[in-house]
């Protein structure tokens, strides 16, 4: 191993890479799992909004499919990096202005929660789209079905439109991890230690900005992969039972 | 007027008349003196925006038809450097791309001193050839996946036919193919020119003065915060609108 | 059930969100991006440099609780504004443009800008020697207003998010010369990295422009915090922890009246 790294002239960037202080591996891991956790909040507040999201849009009044309509149009025609930025400042200053009109003082904003927020806005209105096609291609006889045995609409939601919505969802879901895994990297323009920035500082101190990028792009690259076979597990279990639909016409 | 009709309903009337008092709101009790003073500066960013939204979109979809035939049709040893091209793509975000590019290769240039007397020494000069050259490879990463699954999905006995007849093979691919696999694309190359569309602002990161290096400028000598910032997402509202519409055209236009 | 869990992680990140904070707990603000010798992350992950030492100075004198946060520099003044943090002190100079949005404490360090170019460049820090030349600056800091007002007739005017941007840049070549801080240059250019390139002498003065030295920004009306740093300011001046603090890093002294 250590002749292979000297041959390619690789010693250097091992000594680098390594995970105890004179190396920068330890800080890119904090970073990468700074960028996890938001990715993973992120993604689940946008699965929230985007289920409450479908459910307006396919079941609410004239108003709230209106304010959606336009919450997602919006969302999908700025770019991210402007909404970021316009969530982070906007999202934090509310807070606080409600907190203090309301008596309680300044309130704490994590990084992490301003993110996860941020990024989770983000998310839920490409979840709704996903969502509400998702639902839709539930045949209508199961739902009404449920209906008509007078089941109560939560319990429906529960046990007939999720499980019989996963599979039609999955692929559409799996592709908003991958984004919300990428679009972490943006909030290093607001300063959040994610491991984009992580990686910036790294290579700005070493001078190693080769190293440092492509490390970091054989992390992220390695959390796509990992993604990709673990959502590739989840649709085969959520299509049991189901006629495959790979390989099917357009 | 269908359209006018829809817009008529009482709650939209609504909806749009507190649509109205909020612009006026905003015109009225927000700082806008500073958009005369930054004016031209910013018709130069947004021309810069588009013209690099344009060119990389031409250039990253020139680059997808080989990408997705080698995919879909191509020997292994085209196929498989065509689908580890769109994985690490695909699979990095696209800021570390930029930066990647920029700053990685610049690191380089202090141990290649020729490079400086070279002929493409004044464009490496200049950030706006990265910025092109990161934003053409995304796009073409992007749509090459998506060119795959169009080359894949054309009808098999409209190729044989013409087979049949003997016609050449790359009358067959320009003939039938390549209009079918774009026909069936075109739906989604919409969205993607918006996602590319969204995509530009990253290469204010690396000095390029586009729309968003604009509203920077403003926020960072005026200290205005909200304000620049309101007025870029109107921007890209805009554009990302004509892109839609100028697609829906197109779609309307060609025969399905 | 996959969905279920989702949810029920979505909500637990949601309710854990936010919690009061104690009253007497002071966030520094400094820039997130590495500003050596002032401020930088180290391999360990912690902030180390003059800066971080002088902020913890100052906190100890004043019997502040400070936090040391990282922010965005170009976004470090609506940070302090939007109250994400209560005190920048990221070698912000004072000027009167700032000073219209946000109030300064009594300076802490006080140095020229200089114009840093290539060795092999016949440069000098004057408007006449930089027209035509490509000049980089960092983004929202005294040096863009300067360059801005002063270097009309440069080529380009490139705006870099970081001063080690700009450097970098300038190694590379693709900018001939930048313009910032004497000191954080003094540290480049006896860098490794910065061996291609020498200080080319310091800019003609504008004080309205490069203000009056380098103090901690705080809130319009935030007066308590502001006298609680100016007393712990004069107290690490006054005791000799500034200069001792200061003899650890650089030659000279960096601070003047």
């Amino acid at each position: 191993m250590d002749f292979l790294f000297e041959t390619f002239g690789l010693a250097e960037s091992a000594k680098l890479l390594s995970l105890s202080p004179p190396g920068w591996g330890g800080n890119l891991l904090r970073g990468l799992a700074n960028s996890l956790q938001i990715a993973f909040g992120a993604f689940g507040f946008g699965l929230l909004i985007g289920l409450f999201g479908a459910y307006g849009k396919l079941y609410g009044g004239v108003v709230l499919r209106d304010l959606l309509a336009v919450y997602t149009t919006v969302i999908r025609a700025v770019p991210e990096l402007v909404l970021i930025l316009i969530l982070y400042y906007v999202g934090t200053d509310l807070i606080n202005q409600v907190a203090q009109a309301m008596g309680y003082g300044r309130v704490e904003i994590s990084g992490v929660v301003a993110g996860i927020w941020v990024l989770g806005v983000v998310q839920g209105a490409y979840a709704t789209e996903v969502l509400r096609g998702a639902i839709q291609a539930i045949p209508s006889g199961q739902i009404e079905a449920a209906r008509a045995y007078g089941m109560p609409p939560f319990l429906l939601m529960r046990r007939v439109t999720i499980p019989a919505m996963m599979s039609f969802a999955t692929p559409g879901l799996a592709n908003l991890w991958l984004i919300a895994t990428k679009d972490t990297a943006l909030l290093a323009i607001v300063g959040f230690s994610e491991l984009t920035l992580e990686t910036r500082q790294a290579a700005a101190s070493t001078r190693a900005y080769f190293t440092f990028f492509l490390a970091a792009g054989a992390l992220y690259l390695l959390v796509t992969l990992f993604s990709g076979v673990v959502f590739g597990r989840i649709e085969k279990w959520a299509r049991r039972g189901q006629p495959s639909l790979r390989g099917g016409s357009r | 007027m269908t359209t006018l009709r829809a817009l008529m309903q009482p709650h939209r009337i609504v909806m749009l008349l507190l649509l109205v008092a909020v612009v006026i709101w905003c015109a009225v009790t927000l700082r806008w003196d500073w958009i005369p003073e930054y004016a031209p500066l910013a018709l130069e960013g947004l021309w810069r925006t588009i013209w690099i939204m344009v060119v990389t979109c031409i250039l990253g979809f020139a680059l997808a038809v080989p990408l997705g035939l080698a995919q879909a049709v191509g020997p292994w040893y085209l196929a498989a450097p065509a689908r580890a091209f769109c994985t690490i793509i695909r699979g990095t975000p696209l800021l570390l791309q930029i930066w990647l590019l920029y700053y990685g290769l610049g690191s380089l240039f202090p141990q290649i001193p020729w490079i400086r007397g070279s002929e493409l020494w004044p464009y490496l000069r200049q950030a706006w050839p990265y910025a092109v050259l990161a934003l053409t490879l995304s796009y073409a990463g992007y749509e090459g996946e998506v060119m795959r699954g169009a080359f894949s999905s054309v009808n098999k006995g409209q190729l044989e036919a013409a087979n049949a007849f003997g016609m050449p093979r790359l009358t067959m691919f320009r003939r039938i193919w390549l209009p079918q696999a774009i026909r069936n694309v075109l739906p989604t190359l919409g969205g993607e020119t918006i996602l590319q569309l969204k995509a530009t602002p990253l290469v204010a990161t690396i000095t390029v003065v586009e729309l968003y290096a604009v509203s920077s400028r403003v926020r960072s000598d005026t200290f205005i915060v909200y304000e620049p910032l309101i007025l870029l997402a109107v921007f890209y509202m805009i554009i990302a609108g004509i892109i839609a519409l100028a697609f829906k055209r197109l779609e309307d236009r060609v025969p399905g | 059930m996959t969905l279920k869990k989702l949810l029920a992680a979505a909500i637990a990140t949601a309710t854990m969100s936010a919690a009061a904070v104690s009253a007497e707990e002071v966030k520094i603000g400094i820039a997130a991006e590495p500003y050596p010798p002032f401020a930088s992350l180290n391999a360990a992950g912690e902030w180390e440099g003059w800066e971080v030492e002088i902020i913890n100075a100052v906190c100890a004198a004043a019997e502040l609780d400070c936090v040391i946060t990282p922010v965005a520099w170009d976004g470090i003044i609506p940070s302090l504004t939007g109250q994400q943090i209560d005190a920048i002190m990221a070698s912000m100079s004072i000027t009167e443009e700032r000073q219209k949005t946000i109030d300064f404490s009594d300076p802490y360090y006080n140095t020229p800008a200089v114009i840093v170019a290539d060795k092999s460049m016949d440069i000098e820090p004057t408007p006449e020697s930089l027209a035509g030349k490509i000049i980089g600056i960092q983004a929202s800091t005294i040096h863009q207003a300067y360059a801005n007002a002063h270097f009309g007739d440069a080529d380009e005017i490139r705006v870099y998010q970081t001063q080690d941007e700009a450097n970098q840049d300038l190694v590379a070549g693709r900018i001939d010369a930048t313009q910032a801080d004497s000191i954080a240059m003094a540290d480049f250019v006896n860098s490794d990295n910065g061996t291609c390139c020498e200080i080319k002498g310091a800019v003609e003065n504008d004080e309205a422009i490069l203000g009056k030295g380098v103090g901690a920004g705080v809130r319009k009306g935030d007066d308590a915090l502001r006298e609680s740093l100016n007393k712990g300011i004069a107290k690490i001046l006054e005791d000799g922890t500034h200069e001792e603090i200061t003899s650890r890093y650089f030659d000279t002294s960096i601070y003047a009246e």
